[in-house]
């Protein structure tokens, strides 16, 4: 184990970093002078190829991962799950970075891209850490950038004052997260995630079992706050409503994209508690109470079931009231948050599993960052994204018009837009895996929950395609921006139309496997 | 073949979406050429299909990783229904040829409706049927709330939201059916054939049922069909009417009832005469009938007339589905496409022909306008349908009715004579409504009379008589020759009602 082998675990990763100096000095050093825009464009263009090379550098990662030096303890994962994730924030970020042409929120462009392209390698840290300290750097690494970013409009009091709650909620929640941790490890005695698990079935938890719940409840609650679960959700609204757009949409994706790939790489861990390295074992069951109680996985999967009922029910209703489409976006992503919620928490550790949330999260990523682009656009006109602000959109763009049916469609779960298939790919994963009441009455309980969630978006539709304008003025957007809502909605309609697609092309990162 | 009536539908959505505005004729004439193509296709399906059994049209892996299939395929009862949709797009087409807003979309959204409701009866895979529903549902909400009349928006998202709680029940049998079956897939014929238990019928066809049952309008579920059918332009009520609610008594058959059958049989206890879900249902048919009936008796607008109508209407319907004999489905899906055809027309002629002209529904101030002398064309029109729709023999209302009757009497007698009732209030609602509205005896008072005569109402256009005689061909040819379609109808549901769709 040497610096060189790091580098070659870790080459994605790198790429993006060196990307983001590479931004730095070309923004700061040759365009001080350059008009606005073009800055932009450069910026936004050497971001794009950053993300490009650190897919093609994906393939080139050692196998296996990290390992401490004279131990078989996995820090990293590779493939699989892990490389799906990756390729999906990779994809997301250049997207999230599009969105930044034409707009003008602030004049420190290469500051910006730098940040969003450290903050996506937090991501790609999370979404492949196995261990408590890796997952701990990776997620604050993710963090304070995005803190950073939604400060970003300097000018705007709104989007201080929500980055302010958003850093001091995310500092609370890391305080907790990183207690919860301190808890396993003194449980455990071990850092690394397979290890814990395995602690998990030995005498000291079984012995104590309170603390190692607080542990946990501790830990849901960090994690929580990452995914917008109720009850960790406050600062979403109003992250949502004040970062600049393409900073909203990033939140809105590709953190989602990195955290929920974390909860797949605690939940898998726990999964196959004993058929990772080399252990093999059954749980003999002594004291008469049921296999439930026992291990990481059965109270972790209450714990997520809690937080997935609170964050469907809560989320759902709180949007019937917003007046904000972004705020609106905002509780929606906190539904969406408590369906993928019940996926894990019957999350049965097989690839199908794994593969359904990432179907899920990965389209709805796609989704939602199309969605701020268009309300961003809209803003630009009125300085509001107040509902009104759409009214009679479909005489002054009828493209954009067109473009938000189809997402808002989509996120509300009608066929044949990726967003149903999404839905019906996760509930059907649920039940095909776990028979039993409680599983179909959440499931149950989630797609009445959707049925709610179609009011609030066909509020916004109203707007857009039935009420009169108030102004006539034409929305514009350039003709790039314009050119990628087109293509995410394309997408978004021929994934829906031919789900099978992006479903073969994820089951061929478990090959090797 | 009939697989292009989809396509065809679809396609010509799209290509009225995409067209540039302001051309309004272009849009009515690729609209009505779409239309006509389709119904075209369902009569050749139709007549090609004579005499044969299911018939699978396409059937490809589409989600291979979950076992879902594309299977297209149709039987006696998709034919008939398809072929009535044909109808319907067709008349639906004619009877919009006024509209001038939006004049594009308002045809894209129709046919991306009318395309949906061909889908949802030619599916023979539960996946694709809940999402060509599904595909219904979007279209109807922007018909009415940017074309609609009275409380439109609000009609219109009580109708979505309807709508969509409906589907979600059947989304939530359908993925428990799938994980249930573990036969890896949502074909219809596999589902049937899985053997799935007796406890997971019997909480899944109740679902099923009111899901579906949803936009059958169902009692006490129906409060939907009455605002929404005033509240749509008078093509999108004709076809709410006409084909929307029949997928909802589509996928009680097809689905609640082909599907879990066991979810039929009788409790084992019984409270009050109710013993299994059948008597539960039969008794909200038997409600919805008489309601219906009721209220559009007391109804003073006179399209709420015809929309409760509707509802007393689609009780005959589930009542013929839940009596389980084969006379009574066949009476069941005979009424779906008689209902469809009546409806329609009846639709047409007051939301159309007397609403465009007169601009008042209210049948007290219709009163007041002696309709009879001055718009001769409907009242007519509006005397045919009033009789076909009543029952009278001789048109296909009667003929499905007399069926679904004599199902019910085999099935439990004091059903019939329950409904037997509706009949008797409907024949009173149509009378009623008839003669407000058009033979008024009521003589005008000498200041009533305008000084320069009566003005002229703007004459009966050609699209209109077309239509008016398209679907009166259909409902009288189906009256005095029901065999036409029985001969399809008889062995599909004798198949269906043996257990499986084998």
């Amino acid at each position: 184990m040497n610096y060189a082998d790091l580098f070659r675990v870790t080459l994605p990763e790198t790429a993006l970093d060196i990307t983001a100096l590479l931004v730095l000095i070309v923004d700061l050093g040759f365009l001080r002078k350059a008009a606005l825009q073009t800055r932009i464009m450069a910026a936004v263009l050497i971001g794009v190829f950053g993300c490009g090379g650190a897919l093609i550098a994906m393939p080139y990662q050692v196998d296996g991962g990290l390992a401490y030096p004279g131990s078989t303890d996995l820090l990293l994962s590779a493939g699989g799950y892990t490389a799906v994730s990756q390729v999906g924030i990779l994809v997301l970020t250049v997207l999230t970075l599009f969105l930044l042409i034409g707009s003008d929120f602030t004049k420190h462009v290469g500051e910006f891209v730098a940040v969003v392209l450290m903050a996506a390698t937090g991501g790609l840290l999370i979404s492949a850490a196995q261990d408590l300290l890796v997952i701990f750097v990776g997620l604050e690494l993710l963090s304070l950038g995005l803190y950073i970013l939604t400060a970003f409009a300097k000018r705007s009091a709104k989007s201080a004052e929500s980055a302010m709650k958003y850093y001091l909620f995310g500092g609370m929640s890391a305080a907790f997260l990183l207690f919860g941790f301190s808890y396993l490890y003194g449980l455990t005695g071990s850092t690394n995630l397979h290890e814990i698990m395995l602690g998990f079935y030995g005498p000291t938890v079984l012995g104590s079992t309170p603390l190692a719940y607080v542990a946990l409840v501790m830990i849901a609650a960090g994690l929580g706050f990452k995914v917008a679960a109720v009850p960790f959700h406050l600062w979403a609204p109003d992250t949502y409503e004040g970062a600049p757009a393409p900073a909203a949409a990033f939140i809105a994706s590709v953190s989602k994209v990195a955290s929920f790939a974390l909860l797949i790489g605690i939940g898998t861990a726990a999964a196959h508690v004993f058929n990772q390295m080399g252990h093999t074992g059954i749980i003999v069951e002594s004291r008469g109470h049921t296999t439930n109680w026992i291990g990481f996985g059965g109270p972790w999967s209450t714990i997520l079931a809690i937080i997935a009922v609170a964050s469907m029910v809560f989320g759902n209703l709180a949007a019937l009231a917003q007046d904000s489409v972004r705020r609106l976006l905002a509780y929606s992503a906190i539904a969406h948050a408590g369906y993928i919620l019940i996926a894990l928490a019957y999350y049965s550790g097989t690839n199908v599993s794994a593969n359904a949330i990432l179907y899920y999260i990965l389209t709805y990523g796609l989704t939602t960052i199309a969605a701020f682009g268009a309300v961003s656009l809209v803003e630009r006109i009125h300085g509001s994204d107040r509902m009104d602000a759409f009214l009679g959109l479909y005489k002054r763009n009828g493209l954009l018009a067109g473009v938000l049916l189809v997402l808002f469609l989509s996120l509300a779960g009608i066929p044949p837009l990726v967003g149903f298939w999404a839905k019906f790919n996760l509930f059907a994963t649920i039940l095909q895996v776990n028979h039993g009441t409680v599983p179909l009455v959440l499931v149950a309980l989630a797609v009445a929950m959707s049925a709610v969630s179609l009011y609030y978006y066909l509020q916004v539709l109203k707007r857009v395609f039935v009420m009169p304008p108030a102004d006539e003025a034409p929305v514009k957007g350039s003709p790039l921006t314009m050119g990628v809502l087109a293509l995410i909605t394309l997408a978004v309609v021929v994934l829906g139309c031919l789900p099978g697609l992006m479903q073969s092309w994820m089951a061929g990162f478990y090959a090797g496997m | 073949m009939l697989a292009w009536t989809i396509y065809i539908s679809f396609a010509g959505a799209l290509v009225l979406a995409l067209m540039p505005k302001g051309n309004a004729a272009l849009a009515r004439v690729i609209a009505l050429v779409v239309a006509v193509a389709g119904f075209a296709i369902a009569i050749a399906g139709f007549a090609a299909g004579a005499g044969q059994g299911r018939v699978t049209i396409i059937d490809v892996p589409w989600v291979p990783m979950m076992g879902i299939h594309y299977t297209l395929a149709a039987d006696g009862i998709s034919r008939v229904l398809v072929l009535l949709t044909g109808l319907a797009a067709v008349a639906g087409v004619l009877f919009s040829w006024n509209i001038n807003l939006r004049t594009n979309e308002f045809f894209a959204f129709f046919l991306a409706l009318i395309g949906g409701v061909y889908g949802v009866f030619l599916s023979f895979d539960l996946f694709l049927l809940f999402v060509f529903y599904e595909i219904a549902i979007v279209p109807k909400y922007f018909l009415i709330a940017i074309w609609g009349s009275t409380r439109r928006e609000y009609a219109a998202m009580k109708l979505a939201l309807y709508s969509f709680v409906g589907s979600a029940m059947v989304l939530v049998v359908l993925l428990a059916s799938y994980a249930t079956a573990g036969s890896h897939s949502t074909g219809l014929v596999s589902l049937a054939n899985a053997n799935l238990p007796v406890s997971f019928q019997m909480w899944a066809f109740p679902v099923a049922f009111v899901g579906f049952g949803i936009l059958a309008g169902l009692w006490p579920f129906h409060t939907w069909a009455p605002t929404g059918h005033v509240a749509a332009p008078t093509a999108a009520s004709m076809l709410l009417a006409g084909v929307v609610m029949k997928l909802g008594a589509y996928g009680c058959l097809r689905v609640a009832i082909g599907l879990f059958p066991h979810g039929l049989d009788p409790w084992g206890w019984s409270f009050w005469g109710i013993g299994s879900w059948r008597d539960v249902f039969a008794l909200l048919a038997v409600i919805g009938i008489i309601y219906g009936a009721l209220v559009a008796l007391a109804q003073t607008d006179f399209k709420f007339v015809i929309g409760y109508s509707s509802v007393s209407h689609m009780g005959f319907v589930l009542l013929g589905l839940v009596t389980l004999t084969q006379v009574g489905v066949d009476g069941a899906v005979l009424q779906m496409f008689s209902h469809g055809v009546i409806a329609g027309l009846l639709f047409a002629i007051v939301g159309r022909i007397v609403y465009e002209r007169t601009h008042t529904r209210q049948l007290s101030e219709l009163e007041g306008m002696y309709l009879g002398r001055r718009l001769p064309f409907a009242a007519w029109a509006f005397v045919i349908a009033g009789v076909a729709s009543m029952g009278l023999p001789g048109f296909s209302g009667f003929v499905a009715e007399l069926q679904v009757l004599m199902g019910a009497w085999i099935a439990k007698p004091w059903w019939t004579a329950a409904s037997g009732v509706g009949i008797v209030i409907g024949v009173a609602y149509t009378w009623r409504a008839l003669q407000m509205a058009f033979f008024t005896d009521r003589l005008p008072r000498p200041d009533e009379h305008p000084k320069e005569g009566w003005p002229k109402f703007d004459p009966i256009t050609w699209p209109e008589i077309t239509a008016t005689c398209l679907l009166f061909a259909a409902t009288l040819i189906v009256g005095i020759y029901p065999s036409i379609l029985l001969n399809s109808i008889e062995p599909a549901v004798k198949a269906l009602l043996a257990g499986g769709m084998q």
